[in-house]
C-alpha cells in the first residue's frame, strides 16, 4: 500500500516534469530556430533602409514605421475610451445585469477571431467610411481588437486598489470623483500601463486585421490616410510567396525582440510597483 | 438616562445642550433585510473620549460608521432613528455626507496612508477643499504632524512615501491627515489593533492631548485600553445570533468598570465571555 502511494507520487511528478519540460523545449526551439535563421540577416542596414528589387532585398524600414504608426495610433484611440469605460464599470455603474452584460460582451469581443475583426474593419472603415487602405483604418480596426483587453485589465487594476485606501479618502470629505482621480487611478496606474503594454505587444504581432485594413503596399506612411505594410504582413508575403526567406526570418526575429521588449518592460513595471508598495 | 416616547418620534431634535456633541435617539440599522442594531439612544459629550466596547460582531464599528455616514457607501444599508451633531440632524435631506465627513474625521483599523509622499498625504484633505498656496499647505502640514506627535520623526523626510513608515508611524500619519481638515469629531475604529505596543502608547497619549479640541469616539476590543483612555464607555451586545445588537449600558468609564449596573456588562468586564 505504502509502495503504491510512493510509485503514484513518483509517476505524477514525472508526468508534471515532462509536461513542464515540453513547454520549455517547444518555446526554446521556436526562439532558437528563428534566431539562427534570422540573426545573419539582422543588421543596421536591414532595419534602417528601404527594400528594393523584385524580391524585396534590402531593409524593412517602411514596415517598421507602418507597424509602429498603426500600433501607436491604435493606442491613442483605445486608451482614453478603455480607461473611461473601465472607471465607469468599476466605480460608477450599479453592479447588476447591465454591467454583467457589458463585461460578457467585452470578453466575447476579446475572443472574436482577429480575421473576423479584419473583415469588419474592411467593411466599415476601408469601404463604408471611405478611409481606404490606410494607417487610420488599420488603427481603428486594431483598436476594436484591443479595446476589450485594455478595458478588462484596467477594470481589474482599479478593483485591485484596496477598499480601505478609498475609505481614507472618503473619510476626509472627498467626493467620488476626487477619490477616483486623485487616489484610485494613480494607485492603479502601474497595472493599467502594464495592461496597455501587453495589448501593444498583441497589436504589434497582429496580422489578419492589418492586412485587411492597412493593405500590403510597401510605403513609409506619413499621414494617417497613407497605406502601409506591417512587419507581420511583410513576413507573410516574404515567406508564402517564397520571394525572400532570409528577409522573412530577419523580420520574424525583430518582431520577437520587440514583443519580448514589451513583455519585459511590463514585468519590470509590475515588479517596481510591488517593491514600492511592499 | 431615561427618554420619553416623544423623543423617538421622527423629526424630534433634542435641545442643543452645550455639553452634548452628538445625540442618538432610537437608532436602528439594517444591512439589507438583516437588522444589525436596534433602538440605540445615547449622548456623546463634547471634548471627551467615548469608548465603544463589546464582543466581536456586536455592531460597534457599524454604529461608529453611522456618525460620518460611511455606511452610505455600502449598498443596501439603511438607518432609522435620529443622530444629531451640534443639534443638527445629520441624516436630514439637505445634508451632504461629503461635507459631514470633513467635520467628522475617521481613523481605521488598518493604517491606510495613500501611496504618495508624507507631505502629500497630510496636504490631501486641505487640497481637496481648495487650499492651493504652498505657504498655507506647508503650515497645515507642519501643524498637523506636530499635533499627531509625528513631526520630529518625519520633518526631514517629508518627500518620502507614506508607506515607507512603520505601522505605528503610518497610523499617526493618518491621524495627522485627518487633523489637517480640522474636524470637530474623531472616530477611531480599533486604531491600535494592527500596530506595535510602543506606538499604541504614543497614540493613547495623543488622544489625551487631542480631546481638549476634538471629541473622540473609539471602538476597541481591548478593555484595558478603554479603561485607560476614555471618559465614558458604551457596552454593546448581540445576545442572540441573527438578532440585532443593542446598547446594554452607557455611562462614566469609572462606573462601568467598577460598578456596572447590568449583569451582562459585569460578565463581559470580568471576562466571562467575549
Amino acid at each position: 500500500m505504502k509502495d503504491m502511494k510512493r510509485i503514484t507520487n513518483a509517476l505524477a511528478l514525472a508526468v508534471f516534469w515532462i509536461a513542464g519540460l515540453t513547454t520549455v523545449v517547444v518555446l526554446g526551439a521556436v526562439i532558437l530556430y528563428v534566431f539562427v535563421n534570422g540573426i545573419g540577416h539582422l543588421n543596421l542596414a536591414f532595419i534602417f533602409t528601404k527594400p528594393h528589387g523584385v524580391n524585396a532585398e534590402g531593409g524593412i524600414w517602411p514596415m517598421i514605421v507602418s507597424t509602429m504608426y498603426v500600433t501607436g495610433l491604435a493606442m491613442v484611440i483605445v486608451t482614453p475610451i478603455a480607461v473611461l469605460a473601465a472607471v465607469y464599470l468599476a466605480e460608477y455603474a450599479v453592479q447588476g445585469r447591465l454591467v454583467r452584460i457589458i463585461r460578457f460582451a467585452a470578453d466575447t469581443l476579446a475572443g472574436v477571431p482577429s480575421i473576423v475583426m479584419g473583415l469588419f474593419g474592411l467593411a466599415l472603415f476601408v469601404e463604408g467610411m471611405g478611409f481606404g487602405f490606410s494607417v487610420l483604418s488599420g488603427a481603428l480596426a486594431l483598436s476594436f481588437l484591443m479595446l476589450p483587453i485594455v478595458m478588462r485589465t484596467t477594470e481589474e487594476a482599479i478593483r485591485a486598489v484596496p477598499k480601505f485606501i478609498r475609505w481614507g479618502s472618503y473619510g476626509l470629505g472627498a467626493t467620488k470623483w476626487q477619490t477616483v482621480s486623485r487616489i484610485v487611478l494613480p494607485a492603479a496606474m502601474p497595472r493599467i500601463i502594464t495592461g496597455l503594454i501587453l495589448a501593444t505587444g498583441r497589436a504589434v504581432g497582429e496580422t489578419a486585421v492589418v492586412i485587411f485594413t492597412m493593405g500590403t503596399m510597401i510605403n513609409t506612411p506619413l499621414l494617417p490616410t497613407d497605406p502601409g505594410r506591417s512587419m507581420t504582413v511583410h513576413l507573410y508575403q516574404m515567406a508564402m510567396e517564397g520571394i525572400n526567406l532570409p528577409a522573412a526570418f530577419g523580420t520574424a526575429l525583430l518582431l520577437m525582440v520587440m514583443i519580448l521588449f514589451f513583455n519585459l518592460s511590463a514585468r519590470w513595471l509590475l515588479r517596481r510597483n510591488r517593491r514600492m508598495q511592499g | 438616562m431615561s427618554h420619553t416616547l416623544a423623543e423617538h418620534q421622527p423629526g424630534f431634535v433634542p435641545t442643543a445642550d452645550a455639553c452634548v456633541k452628538i445625540a442618538v435617539r432610537g437608532l436602528d440599522f439594517f444591512y439589507g433585510d438583516f437588522q444589525a442594531l436596534t433602538d440605540i439612544t445615547c449622548d456623546i459629550r463634547d471634548n471627551s473620549v467615548t469608548a465603544f466596547i463589546g464582543p466581536s460582531g456586536c455592531g460597534k464599528s457599524t454604529f461608529l460608521r453611522c456618525f460620518n455616514r460611511m455606511n452610505d457607501l455600502i449598498i443596501g444599508t439603511k438607518v432609522e432613528g435620529l443622530i444629531t451633531l451640534d443639534g443638527q440632524d445629520i441624516y436630514a435631506p439637505g445634508v451632504d455626507p461629503v461635507d459631514l465627513r470633513r467635520r467628522i474625521g475617521m481613523i481605521f483599523q488598518q493604517p491606510n496612508p495613500f501611496p504618495m509622499s508624507i507631505y502629500d498625504n497630510v496636504a490631501y484633505g486641505p487640497r481637496l477643499h481648495g487650499m492651493k498656496k504652498k505657504a498655507d499647505l506647508d503650515e497645515v502640514v507642519e501643524t498637523s504632524l506636530k499635533r499627531a506627535n509625528l513631526w520630529k520623526e518625519v520633518k526631514d523626510i517629508l518627500g518620502r512615501g507614506g508607506l515607507t513608515l512603520s505601522g505605528g508611524q503610518q497610523q499617526r500619519l493618518c491621524i495627522a491627515r485627518v487633523l489637517a481638515v480640522q474636524p470637530d469629531v474623531l472616530l477611531m475604529d480599533e486604531p491600535c489593533s494592527a500596530i506595535d505596543p510602543t506606538s499604541v502608547q504614543k497614540i493613547e497619549d495623543l488622544m489625551a492631548e487631542l480631546k481638549s479640541t476634538v471629541t473622540i469616539i473609539i471602538v476597541t476590543h481591548n478593555m484595558q485600553q478603554a479603561a485607560r483612555v476614555s471618559d465614558e464607555t458604551a457596552f454593546f451586545l448581540q445576545e442572540v445570533m441573527g438578532e440585532p445588537a443593542m446598547l446594554v449600558e452607557f455611562g462614566r468609564t469609572a462606573d462601568i468598570f467598577t460598578s456596572p449596573k447590568d449583569k451582562r456588562t459585569e460578565d463581559y468586564i470580568t471576562g466571562r465571555f467575549g
